[in-house]
């Protein structure tokens, strides 16, 4: 049986909505938890976007780290009773910062890791790392927040898929073999190690210094007892990610390499045993009428074509110009409902799948949400 | 088109995700392999549209041969701190560091060493002069912006050593204006528009780095005579030449005259805008109606590239 849109915002409790940068996510996902709390839930869209479009189109100044509830005023207008919605910016390093304190065995613990200077750059700067908090933050409101769909926008980056591997690979940072090995002066086996440990650090503090090693050790020393609380925490997120509730969306545009990306992504979210619910394609072309473009073609050709000594006329030439600029937007139209058709077919064709055409204006209100989200809403139940 | 190309030797293309830096690269190279110069084109980033452009093969970190002229290669952090540990005479451990994953950790303990790996490996494949013109695709616009801010930030954390020189020599390759320029790359739409005005300032006040000209891509091109998305009009000019349109022919011009009017009046308002909001020259690349870029798009968008430095 065919998904359905607005079975996803009905009925589940997780939508992530994934795709690369620069096709609409962030608006997409704004959308989503709007639709939701207009049909009487409690929604909650958490974004990443660093460019505060989405504060603008919900009208808030200032999203923060934790959920703001926006004035039904805004939005509920012909809405179903009972509806609430909230939204939150991610701050990578808030959320990193409170995970910490959480599974810190004392304060003091905590304190050691917050101000060590290679943790900053863990939280700040370690590729993943705005992935893995990403899903923290949803696993903190799934829990704790009291919300009935929580609509989740993933960072624009390339490797849109960094968010399903970013628990595993932090885990991995605290588990790495070379750092394990730096740990043991302080255990047992020290003779056994000391000869590699003290190569490896030789040669890293060549490189870059050895403060940078200091701070390191530093930070692997403070973590100590914590990695078991981190792995749970990750195990924890991989099961919200693959519970029945939790629904993924893919949001793509029709172009080749945004695609390509969409592909890649639904193989991979296959492989992690996950499936897409909804393909929602943005800045699609319009398509104007059937004809097909060579027609269209041949009738511009004919058009321009000079009949005995005259010359084509006027009339003749803005027909033609007419037809020829019919036939390139009949062609694009056509390129990209194939590219379309055939990426659901890939990730199977009982997923929900939704047109958004090119909008004039960009979105930032929620006159804009709302037609987006008539565009959204209605193009699936037209299908 | 050649006088430009030697304008610098690197040039860095970058902007927000689905403007099309890729295929502006590819343009670029297109155009400048035409004037003559040798190009090298080297993305950087997750998995290239780039050669399929061309119909070649996935990219991999030796060079391959994408077009006469035209050569593109990939550049890794891993890759290029083997290639650097090599050359400073530490091959024996290079397996070592870079298999352990040990490099994640020195990286997140160093933060920007891995832009500082990949701009470094850029700096000597110009120093080498392996090509009259190095194009970098670069990574998407917020990251591209700390990736040429990482040799500076380097410089404060790491007060020593080997990548300190490295910091301080790819500092002197991006901060030199013949040596080094950015080409930033947009779509006439609002959002991308505020966005390369933000990415623009912080390049060149924060990173020092000198700005070429801006590309716009996908602008819609003049139809070859003014037309009206007027239906009656429409009429009126199929019976002047005695052509049968249907109603609903009829109907289909006028909407698809009216939209691209539409968007184009939207893109030309934007295009002034950044003229106001930004002191660059500005080279447009029309839109293509093919979601695929290969070769016969890239040769349009390579003479509109050229005619737009004419212009310049």
């Amino acid at each position: 049986m065919t998904i359905r849109i607005t079975d996803l915002v009905d009925e589940r409790r997780v939508v992530i909505c994934c795709g690369t940068g620069g096709v609409g996510k962030t608006t997409t996902a704004a959308v989503i938890a709007l639709e939701s709390a207009r049909r009487g839930r409690n929604a909650c869209v958490v974004t990443i976007d660093p460019a505060r479009r989405l504060a603008d189109a919900l009208g808030i100044e200032h999203l923060t780290n934790d959920p703001t509830e926006i004035d039904r005023k805004l939005w509920a207008d012909g809405a179903a009773p009972g509806g609430r919605l909230s939204a939150l910016m991610l701050d990578t390093k808030s959320t990193f910062d409170l995970l910490v304190t959480r599974n810190a065995s004392s304060p003091d613990q905590a304190r050691r890791i917050l101000d060590n200077t290679f943790y900053r750059n863990v939280s700040g700067a370690l590729g993943g790392t705005q992935e893995y908090m990403a899903m923290e933050k949803l696993h903190e409101l799934h829990d704790e927040g009291g919300f009935d769909l929580i609509v989740v926008d993933t960072p624009p980056t390339r490797h849109a898929l960094d968010f399903l591997d970013a628990p595993a690979r932090l885990t991995r940072l605290l588990d790495n073999r070379v750092f394990r090995l730096l740990m043991m002066p302080t255990r047992a086996y020290l003779r056994v190690a000391s000869v590699a440990v003290q190569t490896f650090l030789r040669t890293v503090a060549r490189v870059v210094g050895s403060e940078v090693i200091e701070d390191v050790v530093a930070f692997f020393r403070a973590f100590e007892g914590m990695e078991e609380g981190f792995r749970n925490r990750a195990q924890a997120v991989g099961a919200l990610l693959a519970d029945p509730d939790t629904a993924f969306v893919l949001v793509t545009s029709p172009r080749r390499d945004a695609m390509e990306e969409a592909t890649f992504f639904a193989q991979r979210l296959a492989q992690a045993g996950q499936s897409v619910q909804a393909l929602i394609v943005n800045r699609v072309h319009p398509s104007f009428g059937t004809e097909a473009p060579a027609g269209l073609r041949a009738a511009a050709q004919a058009l321009r074509i000079s009949r005995g000594d005259e010359n084509p006329t006027e009339p003749a030439l803005r027909l033609a110009a007419l037809y020829d600029n019919l036939a390139d937007f009949r062609e694009i139209a056509a390129l990209e409902r194939d590219h379309i058709e055939a990426l659901r077919d890939r990730i199977g064709t009982d997923s929900a799948l939704a047109y958004i055409p090119y909008l004039a204006h960009d979105v930032h209100d929620f006159a804009a949400l709302h037609e987006v989200g008539d565009l959204l809403f209605d193009t699936i139940s037209a299908r | 088109m050649a006088e430009f190309c030697s304008t610098s030797r690197v040039v860095i293309v970058a902007g927000k995700g689905g403007v099309g830096k890729t295929t502006v690269t590819a343009a670029f190279a297109v155009a400048a392999a035409r004037a003559g110069r040798s190009v090298l084109v080297i993305e950087v980033e997750g998995k290239s549209g780039l050669p399929s452009m061309f119909g070649a093969p996935a990219l991999g970190y030796d060079e391959i041969d994408l077009d006469a002229g035209i050569r593109a290669r990939f550049l890794t952090p891993d890759a290029a701190l083997v290639d650097y540990l090599v050359s400073h005479g530490l091959k024996r451990i290079s397996k070592r560091l870079s298999s352990s994953g040990a490099l994640d950790v020195v990286a997140t303990a160093v933060p920007g060493m891995k832009d500082i790996l990949v701009l470094g490996k850029v700096k000597s494949i110009e120093e080498s002069r392996l090509a009259d013109l190095v194009i970098v695709d670069a990574p998407a616009a917020g990251h591209a912006v700390s990736f040429l801010l990482s040799a500076r930030g380097l410089l404060d954390a790491v007060r020593v050593g080997p990548i300190r020189k490295q910091a301080q020599d790819v500092v002197s390759l991006i901060s030199d204006p013949d040596r080094c320029q950015v080409m930033l790359v947009t779509l006439a739409e609002e959002t991308p528009m505020s966005e390369v005005v933000d990415t623009a300032f912080a390049i060149e006040d924060r990173a020092g780095v000198a700005l070429g000209p801006v590309v716009i891509n996908g602008c819609f091109a003049p139809l070859p005579v003014a037309v009206s998305a007027d239906r009656a009009a429409i009429a009126d000019d199929a019976r002047a030449c005695d052509r049968f349109v249907s109603q609903r022919e009829a109907a289909d011009l006028a909407e698809a005259a009216a939209f691209l009017e539409e968007r184009q009046a939207l893109q030309h308002e934007q295009i002034q805008r950044l003229r106001e909001r930004l002191p660059l020259p500005q080279i447009e690349l029309p839109f293509v109606f093919n979601p695929d870029i290969t070769r016969t798009q890239l040769d349009t968008l390579a003479d509109a590239f050229r005619r737009g430095v004419e212009q310049l």
